[in-house]
């Protein structure tokens, strides 16, 4: 399947009906999805027959692009039924046969899942103003459950704090994508007319000591699409 | 919830596991759906499995399909025995009924195939 195609299929997901903002809750841009799926797929062969697990799964943009690449088995993990409902519509919309999900906090999985996963994909939240790092919590209990490798989105802002926590931690980390996106000045915040452009990073860490695979930073520019 | 999604649940945790494993499964409605055989996945996914508690989980829904309750050299060729393997993998799915934690005895309700693990707040931070 090219990117182009499954970015179309990933349009067709519906996002949250009432996004709670406590939770952080928004949909991955199907762009955003599909650059950063393809390149694990692509790249690194880490989808394909593999089971895979995606916290903080929400809607389950992720985990329809996962399965959709040919996954084993993708597991969504999310706190929020109302999302898992969404999900499920999903599932059934597209006829997906290899997606289970779980209703859990995902903070709390500690050690149970144990190695129990090749691969982790995630888009995670930051926390808000009272639980902040909530990010780098769930990168930890990632890298407990993934026997492979763990991908992980992140502000390009945060980049430092998760370079010092790589190295803490002794897990080998790179920056595997850049993917950037303009975001539309009608969100009630922007006082400018002008478009601001915003940059996620795709990071890919492993507890292994040799590289998998050489692999040059692909950047991604935004697409000319129509944004709400 | 599939089986094989039951069976990561069953892992074995290293060192003390405060909740306890396999989760035992009582199921008030099973459904059984149609997944396209892949016998790469399969055979990779075997040794990864809790075969015990996977042959138990099975049983106690009525579907354990002669699975044998333990694995023969060379399965790995056995075409008919990885078909029956990925039935139960995947095609046996638990859509209304509870797990059981062995060790603490909490229920954790399972409806329309979502198992809902969350745990109260005196729970979590033990």
């Amino acid at each position: 399947m090219k990117r182009k195609e499954l970015e179309s299929f990933l349009q067709q997901v519906d996002g949250f009906e009432k996004p709670k903002l406590l939770l952080e809750q928004y949909p991955t841009r199907p762009h955003i999805a599909a650059c950063m799926l393809y390149t694990i797929h692509n790249t690194y062969d880490d989808i394909e027959n593999k089971v895979v697990g995606d916290l903080g799964c929400g809607c389950g943009m992720l985990s329809i692009g996962t399965a959709m690449l040919g996954a084993g088995l993708c597991v969504g993990f999310d706190i929020d039924e109302d999302a898992l409902e969404i999900f499920s519509r999903n599932v059934a919309e597209f006829e997906l046969t290899n997606i289970d999900m779980i209703q859990c906090n995902v903070c709390s999985l500690s050690d149970t899942m144990f190695k129990s996963f090749d691969t982790i994909i995630m888009n995670p939240p930051f926390g808000t103003k009272h639980n902040k790092g909530m990010d780098m919590s769930f990168l930890k209990i990632a890298l407990q459950m993934a026997r492979v490798a763990v991908y992980s989105l992140h502000k390009s802002s945060t980049r430092e704090h998760i370079q010092k926590k790589a190295d803490e931690w002794k897990i080998k980390m790179d920056v595997i994508a850049e993917l950037r996106y303009d975001l539309p000045a009608s969100y009630r915040f922007h006082k400018k007319k002008t478009r601001k452009v915003c940059e996620d990073l795709l990071y890919r860490f492993d507890h292994l000591n040799h590289q998998k695979i050489s692999a040059n930073i692909q950047s991604f520019r935004p697409e000319i699409s129509k944004e709400p | 919830m599939k089986l094989l999604t039951h069976n990561l649940l069953s892992s074995h945790v290293r060192g003390v596991g405060p909740r306890g494993f396999p989760l035992r499964i009582q199921a008030t409605e099973v459904r059984v759906s149609p997944v396209d055989f892949n016998p790469d996945f399969v055979t990779r996914m075997i040794p990864k499995m809790e075969w015990t508690a996977l042959v138990e989980a099975a049983e106690s829904l009525g579907h354990l399909s002669e699975l044998p309750r333990e694995l023969a050299e060379g399965y790995e060729k056995d075409e008919e025995f990885l078909r029956k393997v990925h039935h139960v993998l995947l095609e046996v799915e638990v859509v209304e009924g509870t797990l059981q934690c062995p060790e603490s005895g909490r229920l954790f309700p399972i409806s329309r195939g979502i198992p809902n693990m969350l745990l109260s707040d005196e729970e979590a931070a033990s």
